[in-house]
């Protein structure tokens, strides 16, 4: 009888893990099973775009199947819950489907909910969210309408996926009023929960540096406890208030729920904690985890789904050869960071070494922590890649799971 | 390494004042902390957090974020920071003797 590895979520991470396995293995050895609740892939990067009528909400969804290589199962399905004892996934119409290996790939969910007043008066009228299509399209159409006023764009708590991507936000957002000629009648607020624009600190100077210049203010430690959408109030927990016309915010981010419902699988925050070297579950030898449903200290983030789908898959083949798994995944993070008028920055960074100045991937390359033309054009290059290269499982011509440590500067800029 | 100095005892600490070895804490020394950080009186409620925290450094090797914290510790986010005003998870980490939370990206 074959082995069964079953890959719950085909998004970003399952569906590049799912190919790369398929070209590992003949179907003779080895099924593969994807489950995911919906047909539709959407390009979640192209959702910054789609506020300022920069990309087109159609042109981001894709057919999720059809990214699949011939071989794969699909079975579109909601999981209810994982039994971990019986290796059983079950799903919520009814029926199940058990596994010898399987990978948890079912992303971060939005918790808009779990913020006081969030989804309350105002929401999808002066309180958006740019994280999924329904949210960017709304937004979009409110960029329309906007005459000026107190613009705040927020991150209610960590974690949330792509740390860059409300940065960008707000440089595009700076951008798109300066372009429509309406800048001096905006004030442009970044409120974060952290203590600066970033984590580490050489970003996080470079990003808080870029806010200064393009006259952003910049609130930190700033956690989000309430939105007063009919007042125009953001209200932090240590009650500080920052007042607003239009909020742009990122949820609170969770797990899948069904993560909750599957004893011994998640944490509290439902994310599945795997071993940040090896992915596999401390508990659970035959359980891995990948992309956002990891609870790593890692970004979530699609390149480092991409960076970790060699370690996970390596990782299998060798759990299914009888050999132990190889600590092979070191934290790499890979970013264009998009900062308005045709201008990107590129951060590269892992575990141990933070975001440094110099070049990427060697001394020869595109620039790091610098804006460029050079690096929009990466950023746009990305979509392609995306649909061409990353979710078919291939490599990235010429950048390697491993972050490259050639033309990296460590003295701090 | 600097040290600090509470219940008539040093112990070693980081350059912000957490904890660098949690087992040289004792609960005397949460009182004068406590003070330190601005907190007048330590409540059952504060203690509560305060035992939780250390309770899961000791499982986790890290203490736990503030959301966290106010999804297990019994506790709401709300009145994590009417205890501790200045941060719960930071302020309660010092308190608690444990080392400064590492939190996500
Ligand atoms: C606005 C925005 C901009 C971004 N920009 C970038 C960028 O520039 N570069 C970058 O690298 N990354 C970027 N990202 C992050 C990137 O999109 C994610 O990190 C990546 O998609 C994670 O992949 P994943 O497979 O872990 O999760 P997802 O791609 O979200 O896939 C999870 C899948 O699981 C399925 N699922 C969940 N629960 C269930 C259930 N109960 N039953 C069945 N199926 C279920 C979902 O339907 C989904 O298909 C961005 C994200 C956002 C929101």
């Amino acid at each position: 009888m074959s082995t069964h590895i079953v890959v719950l979520g085909g998004g970003t991470a399952g569906t590049l893990t799912a190919n790369r396995l398929r070209r590992m293995y003949d179907a003779g050895e080895c099924r593969i099973t994807v489950v995911d609740q919906d047909d539709d892939h959407v390009y979640q990067p192209g959702l910054l775009f789609v506020p300022f009528g920069l990309a087109q909400p159609h042109h981001l969804v894709r057919s999720r199947p059809r990214q699949l290589h011939a071989g794969i199962d699909y079975q579109r399905a909601r999981i209810d819950r994982v039994d971990l004892d019986a290796r059983t996934v079950h799903f919520a119409v009814g029926g199940w489907v058990s596994y010898d290996v399987l990978v948890v790939a079912t992303g971060a969910r939005l918790l808009p909910e779990e913020t006081e007043g969030l989804t309350g008066p105002g929401w999808g009228e002066n309180v958006f969210t740019f994280y999924d299509l329904p949210g960017a399209v709304g937004l979009h159409h409110a960029l329309e309408r906007f005459q000026g006023g107190r613009v705040v764009v927020n991150v209610a708590d960590l974690p949330f996926k792509c740390p860059v991507a409300p940065l960008e936000f707000t440089f595009l957002a700076d951008w798109y009023f300066r372009r429509c000629g309406v800048r001096d009648r905006v004030q442009l607020t970044y409120a974060t929960p952290l203590d600066a624009a970033f984590t580490k600190p050489a970003a996080a100077k470079a990003l808080g540096g870029l806010l200064a210049d393009k006259g952003v203010e910049l609130v930190t430690e700033f956690t989000l406890g309430e939105v007063d959408g009919a007042g125009g109030r953001l209200v932090s927990y240590d009650e500080r208030e920052v007042p607003f016309d239009l909020a742009v915010v990122v949820p609170l981010h969770g797990g899948a729920a069904y993560v909750d419902r599957s004893p011994g699988l998640g944490d509290e925050l439902g994310f599945v904690p795997v071993d940040p070297h090896t992915l596999q579950h401390p508990d659970h030898p035959e359980v891995f985890a990948i992309g956002d449903a990891a609870g790593l200290p890692a970004s979530k983030a699609g390149s480092v789904a991409h960076f970790e789908g060699a370690t996970l898959t390596g990782n299998i083949a060798r759990l299914l050869a009888g050999r132990p798994v190889e600590p092979s995944y070191d934290g790499h993070t890979n970013c264009f960071v998009e900062t308005g008028f045709h201008k990107a920055l590129l951060i590269d960074f892992n575990y141990d070494t933070e975001p440094l100045p110099g070049h990427f991937p060697g001394a020869v390359g595109l620039p790091l922590l610098k804006e460029s033309y050079a690096n929009h054009l990466g950023k746009l290059a990305f979509e392609w890649l995306y649909w061409h290269t990353l979710l078919p499982g291939r490599e990235l011509p010429g950048i390697g799971a491993e972050m490259p440590e050639q033309g990296k500067s460590h003295s701090l800029a | 390494m600097p040290t600090a100095t509470y219940a008539d005892t040093a112990v070693p600490v980081d350059d912000e004042g957490f904890f660098t070895d949690p087992g040289r804490w004792s609960e005397p020394m949460a009182e004068q902390i406590a003070h330190e950080q601005g907190i007048t009186e330590l409540t059952d409620r504060h203690w509560t957090v305060i035992r939780f925290m250390r309770e899961q450094y000791a499982a986790k090797g890290t203490g736990p974020t503030v959301r966290v914290l106010g999804k297990t510790s019994g506790v709401s986010v709300k009145e994590l920071y009417q205890l501790f005003p200045k941060g719960p998870a930071k302020t309660a980490a010092k308190i608690a003797g444990i080392p400064k939370p590492r939190g996500c990206i």
